[in-house]
């Protein structure tokens, strides 16, 4: 059966899967898109020799046990296959969206505007500090916003490639300054959009270190095609590494 | 369509009619000019797509804001000027009073008023390409606060509110249009015209005019809410705190999410409303072009309406990763995955009665089955997108935008094309003529093996570039600046680019067969037969015919059989009265 799975990926169009939760995700959507196949061919088939195949008599009369052969019966096949998929989608699902993030899940907050990305990681005191968006200027040094008065904000600080360790999982919190951005990283099969006036949390391991596309997949303006920015995922040490020098930077 | 009916003057007579037929003639032009824009402007972004330097003659390069222009502009058109107008409201004037056994609509002059309103909004959003900024950008969803804010990109300023003005005049229009259609079906059915021996694309307008009511009337709340963000300082849709280019919101706080839930809340009900009366032409077609009943017909009743009530129970199938509440996606997801069965139900009806059935293939049947083909196509995604867990990667991708123009563009298209070439007759119907005249068959089916092929080489291969990651409304593939998705882009999606351009291409060279199939015969096709397909339902008698001679419109009509009653080499018409196909 593994076997068999890692043929069905090979032959999809999928770019590389580096994230915890990927595999089980692409196998389902494998899984489907086999399934339509099948299905596109079975129909095609009926519909062609249906077509060709030459008359004899009418073939369903008057009688309803040919309403349940032609109808019902495919229908009720058709019903349990949807069900089956449904329940695996949901369970998937259901890990992925029905909780949150683990306690220990590394925080970052990510924000989306006309036309950039930018993350935030909370410092040492592992605490965000608090936004006014009157104070929104990224001329002066501050494009998020961050209140100078609260003491928590004084050790965050702003990148604009989202940098994550390998193996550990990462809880983000989305939200949009302007309008609506879709924060989307293929490769880790994952996408969500940020909303203005909304916080929305989702979270994730990243498994595979390596540099990956960020996109942005909610029309946002002109510049909506080339708003994307970079994950870099590091080995465990070398982000310990990266982590440690911008908490330096920064204080 | 010369007439020498009455002594009415021109303008009378042709352009501020009340004639049913005349304004179902004058939406069916409507929707011809709409139908050529947009699929200019779609060959225009797929061009702009492969060759992103060219320079447009008379304009210069299509920078990122004409291309969004360009897609606001065509998935407006196509969808409300061309799928929601054509069947609904031309072929429903056309043809749905005489299925019925009436000789007129149930409001004459609203009907009047109801086309000059949607021609109106289709000069208004034509016109706002005009005005400073240029058209809308947001989309045909307008998301705010995009949509809600003029400084939030180009054309959204008046642009914008031209974009908001025509929706207004066209979701009035088409609620005003659909009262009509459906006090005419339910008041002016002719003696013997049972609920049960309706036809089912009388059963498909029926449905669509139902939801059409439901649907547009939020749409029309919506709409008005969104032009008070933008002019009246409210802020239903507007989070406190929102800085859009420079301009803090400091009005109420509302959100943006609410707009999503109304918006769809008509949205998805719409793309119902554009094809349930192609789903209803097409089982009667298929049904007549293989001699024999429907299969299952009352389920096939049931089925329509099914798919209209669950049709606005799946809203939020749209809004999965949009930020609603996961247990919310769950219900949705339920929810859309059951209406597949209704859907499954008509296939395997139009499956069963073709079977070995060696149907005529005539070109409106040709289109009949291609329309099964798409459909089927294009519906077998659907529940894959119904999946959160797969929509959480799907969505916004190619992968939808096939889904979508395999399932709702494409087949909306083939059974328009099926109504056009199968009702032509009446169509060309002149009171010289009353019988009408035929389109050309070989170049039907030429036309029909273009778009037919056209359609699946366009839209096939888009099914990949999504699943290898191309976002929609990507004004560019190439020369974007982030290293990793220029990469992602340059592997996957860009390779087979090229192809759907050509595809696009040749599927649009295809409509020209019809184009000039539609001039010639409508000047000198061959004269028609009266009912020239053998069809059994009530557009083909005689005395309802468009132009039918006044002599004969004093008889009454009535109706004595379920249509599509056929024995194995005769066809029994709803209106003879004899008991057994002869
Ligand atoms: C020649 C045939 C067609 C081609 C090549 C074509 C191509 C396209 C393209 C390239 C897009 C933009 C995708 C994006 O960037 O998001 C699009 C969007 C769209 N198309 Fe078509 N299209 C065709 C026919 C149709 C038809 C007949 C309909 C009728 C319903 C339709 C409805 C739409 C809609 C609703 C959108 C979405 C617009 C939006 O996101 O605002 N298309 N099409
Ligand atoms: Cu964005
Ligand atoms: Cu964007």
């Amino acid at each position: 059966m593994p076997q068999l799975a890692s043929l069905l990926t090979i032959t999809w169009p999928l770019p590389a899967d580096a994230s915890a939760h990927g595999p089980a995700l692409d196998l389902h959507l494998f899984r489907n898109l086999w399934i339509a196949l099948g299905l596109f061919a079975l129909a095609h088939l009926l519909l062609l020799i249906g077509l060709l195949r030459s008359r004899r008599g009418n073939p369903y009369g008057d009688d309803r046990k040919h309403l349940w052969q032609i109808e019902y019966l495919p229908l009720t096949a058709l019903a349990l296959l949807f069900i089956f998929l449904t329940v695996q989608a949901e369970r998937l699902w259901a890990a992925a969206r029905y909780t949150g993030a683990d306690p220990a899940a590394l925080q970052i907050e990510v924000t989306g505007m006309q036309f950039a990305w930018y993350f935030r990681y909370p410092g040492v005191d592992a605490t965000f500090g608090a936004i006014q968006p009157q104070l929104i200027s990224a001329a002066e040094g501050n494009p998020l916003g961050i209140d100078p008065a609260d003491s928590h904000g004084h050790d965050d600080f702003i990148t604009s490639e989202l940098v994550l360790p390998a193996g550990r999982e990462v809880d983000l919190r989305l939200h949009a300054q302007d309008v609506i951005h879709g924060f989307a990283i293929p490769e880790m099969r994952l996408k969500q959009n940020a909303v203005p006036g909304e916080t929305v949390h989702i979270h994730f391991t990243p498994v595979t270190p390596g540099t990956y596309a960020i996109l942005c997949t909610q029309l946002c303006g002109t510049g909506h095609y080339r708003m994307n920015a970079n994950l870099s995922v590091l080995t465990p040490a070398a982000f310990a590494d990266w982590l440690a020098t911008h908490e330096k930077v920064q204080r | 369509m010369n007439t020498i009916t009455a002594r009415k003057p021109f303008l009378r007579r042709y352009i501020f009619s009340t004639d049913h037929h005349v304004i179902g003639l004058q939406y069916l032009i409507l929707a011809l000019v709409a139908v050529a824009i947009g699929t200019t402007m779609s060959l225009l972004m797929r061009i702009h797509l492969v060759w992103p330097d060219l320079i447009l003659p008379g304009h210069g390069p299509i920078l990122p804001e004409d291309y969004l222009a360009l897609v606001t502009l065509h998935g407006t058109m196509m969808l409300f000027f061309v799928l929601t107008t054509a069947p609904q409201s031309g072929f429903g004037n056309l043809i749905l009073p005489a299925q019925i056994g009436s000789r007129t609509m149930a409001f004459p002059r609203l009907n009047a008023t109801s086309f000059w309103l949607t021609a109106i909004a289709l000069l208004t959003l034509l016109s706002s390409t005009l005005v400073q900024g240029g058209a809308a950008i947001s989309g045909w969803t307008a998301y705010p606060p995009l949509s809600a804010v003029a400084s939030a990109g180009p054309g959204q300023a008046l642009g914008m509110d031209l974009w908001l003005a025509s929706i207004v005049l066209f979701a009035v229009a088409s609620t005003a249009a659909s009262i009509n259609t459906l006090v005419t079906i339910i008041k002016l059915r002719c003696d013997g015209m049972t609920w049960d021996r309706l036809p089912l694309t009388v059963w498909g307008w029926f449905t669509a005019a139902l939801l059409s009511i439901l649907a547009f009337s939020v749409l029309l709340a919506a709409l008005v809410m969104l032009f008070a963000d933008r002019h009246a300082g409210t802020s239903f849709f507007l989070p406190a705190g929102d800085l859009v280019s420079g301009t803090l919101h400091t009005g109420g706080n509302g959100s943006p999410l609410l707009w999503l839930q109304l918006f769809w809340f008509f949205g998805h009900p719409e793309v119902y409303i554009a094809i349930l009366p192609g789903m209803g032409l097409t089982s009667m077609l298929l049904a007549n072009f293989s001699r024999r009943r429907v299969f299952a017909y009352r389920t096939m009743i049931l089925t329509t309406l099914l798919i209209g009530f669950l049709g606005i129970l799946v809203w939020g199938h749209h809004m999965f990763v949009a930020g609603l509440n996961p247990f919310a996606g769950t219900a949705f997801s339920i929810s859309t995955i059951a209406i597949a069965l209704p859907a499954a139900a008509k296939v395997l009806s139009w499956l069963a009665t073709i079977w070995r059935s060696r149907p005529q293939l005539t070109t409106p049947m040709l289109f009949a089955l291609g329309f099964v083909s798409l459909f089927l196509t294009g519906g077998l995604t659907g529940p894959i997108l119904a999946q959160p867990i797969l929509d959480q990667y799907l969505h916004n991708t190619f992968f939808v935008v096939a889904h979508f123009h395999l399932i709702m563009a494409m087949a909306g298209v083939f059974g328009l094309f099926a109504g056009a070439y199968y009702w032509f007759p009446l169509l060309s119907a002149s009171s010289k003529n009353p019988a009408g005249r035929i389109m050309s068959e070989s170049l039907g089916r030429w036309h029909f093996w273009g778009s037919f092929l056209g359609a699946y080489a366009t839209f096939l291969p888009m099914h990949i570039t999504g699943l290898a990651g191309e976002p929609r409304h990507y004004a560019q593939l190439t020369g974007i600046p982030g290293s990793a998705a220029a990469h992602l882009l340059a592997t996957g999606s860009i390779p087979l680019q090229k192809h759907i351009t050509y595809g696009a291409i040749f599927l649009a060279s295809a409509q020209m067969l019809f184009l000039w199939n539609l001039i010639r015969s409508t000047r000198r096709g061959e004269y028609a037969p009266e009912n020239p397909w053998q069809a059994t339902t009530l557009e083909w008698h005689p005395d309802l015919a468009p132009f039918a001679p006044p002599s004969a419109s004093n008889e009454t009509i009535a109706v004595h059989h379920a249509p599509c009653t056929y024995g194995d080499t005769s066809f029994l018409t709803q209106w003879s009265p004899g008991d057994k196909p002869e």
